[in-house]
């Protein structure tokens, strides 16, 4: 299995993915046997059908989204570029990249782009807002079905009335950051297999 | 609360004060000791005196006493008396503390009350009376207990778990490298030195080693509540000395068992690695069956509210004594049983019981650390001292080096695994933090009395306890200051982020579960998932079972708000849309009633309630209590949650009677065609 992943990815291919998402070339060796051992049709792509044969993914309540985040826009197919970008976002964060220069522009796996990619799970129409039902959306999904739809509703007011501060009753990007400042995103979105 | 208090008492003049506050104390401690003198003359000459039953006085032969109105019995109180008067004793001292402000900014409640210890001992020794010393079973079965249970039930599970790896590196690898370094280091200077030290021997300088390396829960806490420093270094130094129990109970035993027979093999130390496992594992199996047990038996409390509060400490007290039974670790046992007992047990129990268990452990690990502390200064003053410059200073200036080199060793090493690096600034004060106490002084006191450097031992024990206490307690606020380490952010629970963790929590179980890694969030979840499909089913009673955690944080939140409504005297305000979650069972009710109730006359709705009262007898009912807008069983039966409803159902009887009144009056007989709803 090792031998066949590592003739099918070229050198210069593992280049560019560590250029563009910082992982290490075992670990992209490491994913990229994942990736095919997930590839059942063998054509270099991964689709829906693909995920969710995943036995944890199917009883993970935001399964489907997270599902969703690896595919881009309108698209049905994931190659191992784009498998490679979504997993970067929750590469831990090296110490000595907190001192590059500002130039370069920021890795994926900086805090705001972790937040970016959380802010999207809950965003579903890209608007740039949490609205009232997306938040509802997912607490109704967290908390299953014995919770009837007053009391979520009650949580998903209080919830934008803390996190609110211009007054349009949902939640934005900068709101987002602000309730999550004492968070330690850092280290809650970090996996360290992906180290 | 006191502070208005405190504050209009020091305007008084705090000096004046806290002096009249000591000498009271000092005054009090002579007078028990002198009752104690008292006490033993009387008995010595009673037992002169031919044999005479103290309760009943007798006429003897000759002289015919008169009736006793009052009589002096001493003895038949003594012994409750004496404890009662220390335990008064050590609490005035802790309320005269707070009431000196300058003195409690710069000096650690600890060293003061060691002060104290020490004042209390030098005066008990110099009217030449027998002082209450220390002694191990005192303190490892009455005193320790209570500390650790306050610490073991309100751990902050998430940080210790995330940390565990770490903690259990410094626990385990630390205490020995420490053990072995200091021990080692001073066999080898003592046999360097002279004659004077020659005769201790490599076990017993290892036995030292071991008593002396272990960081001490009860001294950590002391000096770590007033610092507020932030929860990771808090829970890194605070876990350390708590797992560090289990090394030290098997090496304490394994050095001692080996000083006894003379010889050590290699298959010994097989079985000393063997017994840590033993001695820890078996701890906290035997805590979380006392834990599980715990919350079992509390589902079933819900008649009996007013003993729910004992269970809990009933059980952990029996966890701790189970385990050192079999010379497991008490501490570890103590723990997993509080650790196991709380979720259960705080969704069981009622609001009052939850309250109770709070205050009365934070008051007993409270009175239990001010006793440590004080004895600790009068066991100072008497016990059997040797003092040998060389192999004090030697000790202290080891204990801190090995700390140190300990400390940076093994953060190198950790610091490989770690997601979130610990800083240089970490490793100080993680080193610096390294305090000993009270358990140090007690495994010495265990030392057998064979062992002729004891009181050599003892004397330096109390030397290093009483440096790193003071010198590194009393400077370690400063320090922490200067450096600006991160303190303790005071932010009080918030929806948002209850609601993003447990979202990320999730996400991040998906992304390792594509990546098709096992990790910490795998298991994580994997658990989460157990305890709600099985264990809670059993332990928790009733329709709590199935809540999930969000709804019941959220509840509890409504609650402190609810409290604090109540507290601050907001009684005007009305309630909010998003306020609490029985609400919404009223609201659609309200807006119902508001569209069924538009247009009817009074004429008409007498009509209408007289055939009803003719022919159904539960509509009448339920007219009745709709009209009475009867709310649900209380869930809560705290008396703030009536009084709101109380009020908010004033205020919809007004607003609903408003609107039949507004409804009649602008619309007039002419509505009487019209069709009613009804």
């Amino acid at each position: 299995m090792g031998s066949r992943a590592s003739t099918l990815l070229r050198d210069e291919e593992i280049e560019e993915i560590k250029k563009e998402t910082g992982f290490s070339h075992s670990q992209i060796t490491r994913l990229y046997s994942r990736f095919t051992s997930l590839d059942k049709g063998e054509n270099g792509t991964l689709s829906r059908e693909d995920f969710q044969r995943i036995p944890e993914l199917a009883i993970n309540p935001l399964g489907d989204r997270i599902i969703n985040a690896f595919f881009p826009e309108g698209e049905d197919q994931v190659n191992f570029r784009g498998f490679m970008r979504t997993l970067a976002h929750f590469r831990p964060i090296e110490d000595n990249e907190k001192s590059k220069n500002a130039a370069v522009s920021e890795p994926l796996n900086s805090r705001t782009n972790k937040l970016m990619f959380a802010f999207r799970l809950y965003d579903l129409d890209r608007d740039d807002k949490i609205s009232r039902d997306e938040l509802l959306q997912v607490l109704r999904m967290m908390v299953g079905v014995n919770i009837s739809d007053d009391q979520l509703g009650s949580i998903a007011d209080r919830t934008i009335q803390e996190a609110d501060t211009n007054g349009d009753n949902s939640i934005s990007f900068n709101e987002f950051i602000k309730v999550l400042e004492k968070v330690d995103v850092e280290q809650k979105m970090s996996i360290r297999f992906l180290h | 609360m006191c502070e208005p208090r405190a504050a209009r008492r020091s305007a008084a003049g705090p000096p004046l004060t806290g002096f009249v506050c000591v000498l009271l104390l000092v005054c009090v401690s002579v007078a028990s000791a002198s009752l104690d003198v008292g006490n033993n003359e009387t008995r010595r000459t009673a037992a002169a005196e031919t044999a005479e039953d103290p309760h009943h006085p007798t006429n003897s032969t000759g002289l015919k006493k008169a009736f006793p109105v009052l009589a002096l019995n001493y003895d038949y109180v003594r012994k409750p008396f004496e404890i009662a008067l220390w335990i008064l004793l050590a609490l005035l001292m802790k309320l005269g503390f707070h009431i000196i402000p300058r003195v409690s900014n710069v000096v650690p409640e600890s060293c003061l009350l060691i002060g104290v210890g020490l004042l209390v001992g030098g005066i008990i020794r110099a009217i030449r009376e027998e002082a209450p010393v220390l002694n191990t079973e005192l303190f490892f079965l009455y005193l320790l207990p209570p500390i650790i249970l306050d610490a073991g039930y309100f751990l902050p599970i998430r940080a210790f778990t995330e940390n565990m790896g770490t903690i259990l590196v410094f626990a385990v690898v630390g205490t020995l490298w420490n053990a072995f370094f200091i021990g080692g280091m001073i066999f080898g200077v003592c046999q360097i030195e002279g004659a004077q030290l020659a005769g201790v021997d490599l076990l017993s300088c290892l036995l030292f080693g071991t008593i002396v390396s272990a960081v001490d829960p009860v001294a950590v806490l002391a000096v770590f509540e007033e610092i507020h420093i932030n929860e990771l270094l808090y829970i890194l130094v605070f876990g350390e000395s708590l797992l560090n129990d289990a090394v030290t109970v098997v090496l304490y035993h394994l050095f001692e068992e080996f000083s006894h027979a003379g010889t050590v093999t290699v298959a010994d130390a097989f079985l000393g690695i063997a017994c840590f496992f033993v001695v820890s594992l078996g701890g906290i199996m035997v805590g979380a069956i006392y834990g599980l047990l715990g919350a079992f038996t509390s589902r079933f409390t819900s008649h009996t509210r007013v003993i729910e509060p004992l269970f809990v400490f009933l059980y952990s007290y029996m966890a701790y004594l189970s385990a050192e039974v079999f010379h497991l670790s008490g501490i570890m046992s103590l723990i997993a049983c509080g650790v196991t007992m709380r979720p259960y047990v705080e969704a069981n129990v009622s609001h009052k019981s939850y309250t109770t268990i709070k205050y009365f452990m934070k008051m007993w690990s409270s009175v239990s650390e001010t006793l440590i502390f004080i004895f600790l200064g009068v066991s100072t003053v008497a016990g059997p001292h040797a003092w040998n410059w060389t192999f004090v200073i030697l000790t202290v200036v080891l204990c801190l080096v090995s700390r140190v080199l300990g400390v940076i060793g093994l953060t190198y090493i950790i610091n490989k695994f770690r997601i979130v690096k610990l800083t240089k600034k970490d490793q100080f004060i993680m080193a610096y933090g390294g305090l000993r106490g009270a358990i140090a002084f007690s495994l010495g006191f265990l030392l057998t009395d064979d062992n002729e450097m004891k009181s050599m031992f003892l004397t330096a024990i109390i030397t290093v306890i009483f440096f790193t206490v003071i010198v590194q307690g009393m400077t370690i606020r400063p320090l922490v200051e200067l450096l600006a380490v991160k303190r303790k952010n005071e932010s009080k629970g918030s929806i948002n982020e209850e609601i993003h963790t447990q979202f990320l929590d999730h996400l991040l179980t998906g992304i390792e579960d594509v990546c098709g890694h096992y990790g910490h969030h795998h298991w994580k979840d994997k658990l989460n998932r157990f305890n709600k499909t099985y264990v809670k089913r059993w332990l928790i009673a009733g329709e709590r079972s199935t809540e999930p955690q969000l709804i019941s944080f959220y509840n509890k939140m409504e609650m402190k708000q609810a409290m604090m409504l109540v507290e601050s005297g907001s009684a005007a305000r009305p309630p909010t849309h998003a306020s609490s979650v029985s609400m919404q069972n009223i609201q659609p009710r309200e807006s119902a009633r508001g569209r069924a109730i538009p247009s009817i006359s009074k004429s008409r709705e007498q009509e209408i309630r007289k055939v009803l009262r003719g022919h159904l007898q539960n509509t009448r009912q339920r007219l009745r209590s709709y009209s009475r807008h009867d709310l649900l069983v209380d869930p809560f039966e705290d008396h703030v949650s009536e009084v709101r409803f109380r009020k908010q159902r004033v205020e919809m009887e007004r607003r609903v009677s408003l609107k039949l009144l507004g409804c009649c009056l602008s619309r007039g007989p002419d509505q009487e065609q019209e069709e009613d709803p009804l």
